[in-house]
């Protein structure tokens, strides 16, 4: 098994909003199972993938979604022309290779998936393979990360408390305007000025969750909008397209939305 | 009560079981018969809207109506009505409404005072203002005095033809003009049709073309009462600022035009306001908005006693342009906006010789403070305005600053002529700025009358709890960070039955969403088999997918193993248990009109919607009401259980939901958590209906109560219990958050509540 393709060759670019850094290196020496909360397109994909590379670790990321089986996380039998073979799944590989699993949206599996996650995340940290018959010991370096976005709001996604219970967590927010502004810049070249427009565009729309929005612009539409910029659309149109247009179609969210715009890009 | 007539003194005996109702009862005097049937019922009303004083002039103005000699009529519609205009306008409205019937009763107009009142609520809810109110009565008021008794010089002796048409037609014509469009469209028809008694039926009853081309003209502008909600979400959106927004009318107040402020009840602005120029209503409203909002961001009152009234007026201009220049700063768009709707007075407009020309040399500072562009070439106003930007350059600066630029300008400026009376006016009127009334404070005649809220208000019907004994439950106390145990006391009774066909009838009413929700609760019900598919394991071969992975294998591909399917019943496996707030609160009203519903009734309606869509789609749901009050009487409702199906027994219960009382909600959560925790089930989902935060007469903290709730949500998650909250008050993200963490929704329009509360559950579920 070539651990290397796993691993985060190029340092990404990650703003740190406060001590999450030094705080994930502690969890990780201690190989304790985290949990990173926040809302959508704050960062938290980006967080692991750059302490995986910090840390010099294989990433191994499952996006899941609710077709999602135990067998995609763990591992089945494929058939052969001359018989069965086994093929480990994602989990199963980082597992073995001391990798760090990160399982993207976990809300999104069925509650009978993730459950499957539980004996890697207590004392015995083992995986067992039912069809297998073999009980796989987590390799030293092995962590196991789940990211998680508490604003959705339906009740059948959420995690159960029994999975909860099991990991340290991180709270994400979008970052606050100065370093959001930072990260627009480093991350689009985007001059600052304009990006400091953009994220008090941002500021708008978030005031806005629970009164006609269920959440708020986010990081990463904030990043559309400066890339759109950059590449030399108009500030105005930008907004409307990447900032506006995809989170709502209610009339007046929008007028108040789009005066916004227009009187922040004059 | 039986039929037949009854006597009237009958109707003045009838007792009431509440003393303080009966001590009411006796002071309207009133042998009416349909009014001692329903008054019970309003005075109940009137407690929700009206403080204890202000009851008692409510009682006597009823008991004025009722004395008029016109039968039982007006006094009725008034002790309907009267709470839910006092709603909407005030209690303040009550003494012009009074002056004006008795008008109309000396007058022989007194046949249109019940159309005037059956109107007044709906009148009052497009108002907003008890302002407004007044300016309305002198509409009606100008129209009564000029029909009256002048048909072919007769001596007053003929109704006003024109004025209960005026009435039944108001809330009509309010909803598509300003008052001083209504105005126009009176005046008209007093103008044209005085002197004919039909035509001016018609013209009033808007069945006349010119009646009706005259309101389409005075149709202009943008109304207040159109973009209310997008101002709202402006305010909250740019600015964070979630207050109050209160119209007044421009079209009454010919002298001096009311122009916006604020005050502790709201913000201040026209009922409508016109293009100006590129400028369109809305921006007009959003440039006023920004100002004082601004004020509200930056201004910090001055002591106005040593300066005189134009060193005020001087320090005015000056820290409006430094307000406008920081909202500038946080929306540079903004700046075109005022521009455009800023005067651009001329430099040499005013002679100083003849007239008083300082409102025109502060216009025309107040022009360059904004306007880079304004070529204005004196001296001494290009030496401050650098100075202002000065001051301005390295952060907000502040009042006090520009205070002692604006007086030192005034004194460097000061000629003998601003002393004259003749002032001169033209283009030295900014009219999004607000009139700074918070900008200044008087030490002298300062009046810090000290309000209290009298708990007393509320009237306490005696507690009849029958039933089981409490159950205890601890509170949670934020300062110590301990609980307090055993500190209220929960009984639970069997809410008492009503009239399960009222409860059909309401179902009626929804047809068309019931079917609505028909179709999408066919799509969550759990089919009694569900496919799954790509099974590697399952009970029976998916041939679709088994013959695509031979394809593979045949290939030298790797087939994909999940060539098998299974079945299962549907997963779908919840719990609901509702918990509705049945505090005194519910009785307020919503809506205009006719269709006008206290948020009880929408409540109720939005209960049984939602009863009968679980009941359809099969999770076990239980519903429950509570109230409190004081920590020693919080009263649980059952309403349904778990196993109890949607029949009329449940009906009848949901039909007799009342309100009385405050919301100790944390208690209430816990009892509910005490059933709710007892049931299997994969989900299990507490849902509370509330309009309001937790509170209870015997707190005065406000934040105890919030904590506690915190707390017992908290409790309820460490049990697996989700709670998640439908909150109908708009001012509810102050706490809510704080209280119920992501899982809450605010209904902005209440009257929605029947369609949302059942749309909401099935989204949650889904
Ligand atoms: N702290 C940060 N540092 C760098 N980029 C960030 C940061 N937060 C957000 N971003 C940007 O926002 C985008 C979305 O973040 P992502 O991690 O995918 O969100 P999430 O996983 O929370 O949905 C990233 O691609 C990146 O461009
Ligand atoms: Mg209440």
């Amino acid at each position: 098994m070539d651990k290397t393709q796993y691993l985060v060759k190029q340092e990404p670019f990650y703003q740190a909003q406060g001590k999450e850094v030094a705080l994930y290196e502690a969890a990780y020496a201690a190989k304790l199972p985290v949990m990173v909360k926040g809302p959508t397109g704050c960062g938290k994909s980006r967080f692991v993938e750059y302490m995986a590379w910090k840390l010099q670790r294989p990433l191994i990321t499952v996006a899941c979604n609710e077709d999602m089986t135990a067998s995609d996380l763990v591992g089945r039998y494929l058939l052969e022309a001359n018989g069965t073979r086994w093929l480990d799944g994602p989990l199963t590989t980082a597992a073995r290779i001391g990798a760090i699993c990160y399982l993207d949206e976990i809300v999104e599996a069925r509650q009978d998936t993730t459950v499957v996650i539980h004996p890697l995340t207590d004392h015995r940290r083992v995986l067992p393979l039912d069809k297998k018959g073999e009980l796989v010991e987590a390799h030293p370096d092995f962590q196991l990360v789940i990211s998680y976005n508490p604003g959705y709001q339906s009740l059948m996604k959420d995690l159960k408390q029994s999975t909860k219970q099991r990991f340290t967590a991180f709270d994400f927010d979008y970052p606050a305007p100065e370093l959001e502004t930072l990260i627009l810049t480093k991350e689009t070249g985007l001059a600052e000025g304009t990006a400091a427009k953009l994220v008090k565009i941002g500021q708008v729309g978030r005031n806005l969750k629970g009164h006609g929005l269920d959440e708020g612009i986010s990081t990463r539409l904030l990043v559309y909008a400066a890339t759109l910029i950059k590449r030399g659309v108009d500030a105005q149109d930008a907004c409307r397209m990447a900032l506006v247009r995809p989170i709502t179609d209610d009339a007046d969210i929008r007028a108040t939305l789009d005066h916004a715009i227009d009187t922040t890009f004059v | 009560m039986t039929t037949g007539i009854r006597t009237v003194a009958d109707a003045r005996q009838r007792a009431f079981e509440h003393p303080q109702v009966q001590d009411y009862w006796k002071a309207v005097d009133c042998g009416f018969a349909q009014v001692a049937d329903v008054f019970e019922e309003c005075i109940y009303d009137a407690l929700t809207s009206l403080h204890k004083d202000e009851m008692a002039a409510y009682v006597e103005a009823a008991r004025l109506l009722g004395k008029l000699g016109r039968g039982a009529e007006p006094m009725l519609v008034f002790l309907q009505e009267w709470p839910s205009v006092a709603q909407s306008v005030g209690p303040g409205a009550l003494e012009p409404v009074v002056l004006f019937i008795k008008a109309m009763q000396k007058s022989p107009n007194g046949k249109a005072i019940t159309p005037f009142l059956q109107t007044l609520a709906a009148v009052a809810r497009r108002l907003q203002s008890a302002e407004q109110i007044e300016n309305y009565l002198d509409v009606a008021r100008e129209l009564m005095v000029r029909t009256t008794g002048s048909i072919h010089g007769h001596h007053s002796t003929f109704p006003s033809p024109g004025l209960p048409h005026l009435f039944e037609q108001a809330p009509f014509l309010l909803n598509l003009l300003p008052l001083g469009g209504l105005k126009n469209w009176v005046d008209y028809g007093i103008r044209n049709y005085s002197h004919h008694p039909e035509r001016q039926e018609e013209y009033f009853g808007l069945k006349l073309a010119d009646s009706k081309a005259v309101m389409q003209r005075e149709r202009r502008g943008t109304l207040f009462a159109d973009v209310e909600r997008q101002l709202d979400l402006y305010l909250r959106a740019l600015w964070q600022d979630g207050d109050q927004l209160v119209p007044y009318s421009t079209a009454f107040d010919e002298l001096r035009k009311p122009i916006p402020y604020f005050d502790s009840r709201g913000l201040r602005v026209p009922d409508v306001f016109e293009d100006a120029g590129q400028i369109g209503g809305i921006d007009r409203y959003r440039a006023v908005l920004a100002h004082m909002v601004g004020h509200r961001k930056w201004s910090t009152p001055q002591i106005a006693d040593n300066w005189s009234p134009f060193q005020r007026m001087a320090v005015e201009f000056f820290e409006d342009c430094r307000i406008e220049t920081l909202l500038c700063r946080a929306y540079p768009g903004l700046r075109r906006i005022f521009l455009a709707l800023h005067p651009k007075p001329v430099e040499e407009a005013c002679d100083p010789a003849t007239t008083s020309c300082l409102r025109h040399r502060l216009a025309m500072l107040s022009r360059a403070f904004l306007d880079a562009a304004h070529g204005y070439r004196d001296a001494e106003l290009n030496l401050v305005v650098a100075r202002f930007h000065a001051l301005l350059q390295d952060g907000p600066s502040n009042t006090a600053e520009m205070a002692s630029l604006a007086l030192a300008y005034v004194a460097k400026t000061r000629r003998q002529s601003d002393q004259l009376a003749k002032v001169h006016f033209d283009d030295t009127v900014i009219d999004y700025r607000d009139d700074n009334r918070h900008l200044w404070q008087f030490i002298e005649d300062s009046d810090d009358e000290d309000f209290f809220d009298d708990p007393d208000k509320k009237l306490a019907k005696e507690s009849e709890i029958v039933g089981l004994p409490p159950r205890h439950y601890p509170e949670w106390d934020h300062h110590t960070k301990t609980y307090r145990p055993d500190w209220t006391s929960v009984y639970e009774a069997l809410h008492p039955s009503g009239n399960p066909a009222d409860i059909d009838k309401l179902l009626e009413k929804h047809a068309a969403l019931a079917k609505q929700l028909k179709r999408l609760l066919d799509l969550l019900k759990p089919q009694d088999k569900v496919r799954i598919r790509y099974q590697e394991e399952g009970s029976e071969l998916d041939l679709d997918v088994a013959l695509r992975a031979l394809v593979d294998f045949k290939g030298g591909a790797t087939p994909d193993p999940r060539i098998n399917m299974s079945h299962r019943t549907d997963g779908r496996n919840i719990a609901v248990m509702l918990l509705v707030d049945q505090s005194e609160s519910l009785h307020q009203k919503v809506g205009a009109g006719e269709t006008a519903q206290s948020i009880l009734e929408l409540s109720q309606e939005a209960v049984s919607l939602l009863a009968w869509a679980i009941d359809r789609l099969g999770d076990p749901l239980a519903i429950a009401g509570f109230h409190s009050n004081t920590r020693h009487e919080v009263r649980y409702q059952h309403i349904k259980g778990f196993s109890e199906r949607w029949d009329d027994t449940v009906k009848a219960r949901v039909a007799a939901m009342d309100a009385g009382y405050s919301t100790r909600m944390g208690a209430a959560l816990r009892h509910a958590g005490h059933y709710l925790g007892a049931r299997k089930a994969d989900k299990r989902i507490l849902l509370v209906l509330t309009d309001g935060e937790p509170a209870d007469i015997d707190v005065t903290d406000p934040e105890h109560l919030r904590a506690d709730t915190k707390k017992a949500v908290e409790e309820l998650d460490t049990k697996g219990i989700t709670t998640f909250c439908l909150s109908l008050d708009p001012k509810a993200d102050e706490y809510v958050r704080e209280i119920f963490g992501n899982r809450f929704r605010v209904l902005d329009r209440i009257e929605r509540l029947p369609e949302q509360l059942p749309m909401l559950y099935l989204s949650l579920t889904k």
